[in-house]
């Protein structure tokens, strides 16, 4: 089973991690960090493959796979 | 279980100072994966124009310099000409690169110096509030063109690699869209074969990189990434344009 961890303080919400899982594993968090931004955060149900592709198109880096 | 992706460690531990959505941060953390895989932080120099593009100096951990608007190639040929052991690459968006840096980078491919350029293509200035840049598409609405850029007036976008194509020296052109993880993936191999010409001191190389500005095109990121497949990649095909003996 696979995972992703997520840096909600670097995280500004612009989405591009949702739309490229194909899992639907990220979802648009309820808080905010310290920037005013809803972090996403990973949904541990919906089975994650680590397929590294929100990773990949993270333009914050914010995204880390463990498989 | 095992780490199989990872912040690289050759960028600052910080948030970027980008838009959200914007992919400079995303082109920032593929140049330093690739100085941090070849283990070159240490004699790495990123040469950082003037635009949104020099915000990544609170990013990169390597040694970075700041030219003039423009002039990043210039700073550059003196940088790998003075340290010929440095590996040297410009980071330059399209209004620094296309406008009015546009003679330097001709030049400085023209003579194959030794450094390589990475080239972000967003069709606007971003940093000075999405004024038309050269590389605006005809139609496309921006501050200084808010009917759309009509071809009458303001001319044609400019379609870097292609020009540079038509020069002899350059050992590497070629340009990749960011719109898919696929792309990328493939943009990181072309940025890497760049590199690797760098490391084997064979000339210029120049990367192009389509990307977006949802703060300037007035549209989410998701939308972006729809614009650029109906509108900007059907100008700025993907492609590699000139290639080395020794990449063939």
């Amino acid at each position: 089973m696979a995972r992703i961890t997520i840096e909600a303080e670097y995280c500004k919400a612009c989405g591009l991690c949702v739309s490229a899982c194909k899992k639907g594993v990220i979802r648009f968090g309820g808080g905010t960090n310290a920037m005013g931004y809803h972090a996403v955060e990973p949904d541990e149900t919906k089975g994650c493959v680590g397929c590294k592709l929100c990773a990949v198109v993270c333009p914050e880096a914010a995204i880390e796979v463990y498989r | 279980m095992e780490k199989v992706y990872q912040r690289p460690k050759t960028l600052a531990a910080a948030p970027t100072r980008y838009c959200p959505g914007c992919m400079h941060g995303l082109v920032s953390k593929l140049m330093a994966e690739l100085v941090e895989e070849y283990g070159i932080a240490g004699r790495t120099v990123a040469v950082l124009p003037v635009g949104c593009g020099a915000m990544s100096k609170n990013l990169f951990t390597f040694d970075v310099v700041c030219a003039a608007h423009g002039r990043a190639p210039a700073v550059a040929t003196g940088f790998s000409r003075c340290a010929p052991d440095k590996i040297v690459f410009t980071y330059q968006g399209d209004g620094d690169l296309g406008a009015i840096g546009l003679s330097e980078i001709v030049h400085a491919a023209n003579r194959g110096e030794r450094f390589m350029t990475v080239f972000i293509n967003n069709s606007t200035y971003g940093m000075t509030g999405g004024q038309m840049a050269p590389t605006t598409l005809v139609g496309q609405k921006t501050t200084t063109t808010p009917l759309g850029r009509d071809p009458l007036t303001e001319g044609y976008p400019m379609k870097m690699c292609e020009i540079l194509s038509q020069l002899e020296a350059p050992a590497y052109i070629a340009r990749f869209s960011l719109r898919t993880p696929a792309g990328v993936r493939r943009a990181k191999e072309g940025l890497r074969k760049a590199l690797e010409i760098q490391l084997r001191g064979e000339g210029f190389a120049f990367v192009e990189l389509l990307s977006i500005c949802p703060t300037n095109w007035g549209l989410s990121p998701e939308n972006c990434l729809k614009w650029m497949a109906e509108q900007s990649e059907k100008v700025f095909p993907e492609g590699e344009y000139s290639r080395a003996k020794e990449v063939k």
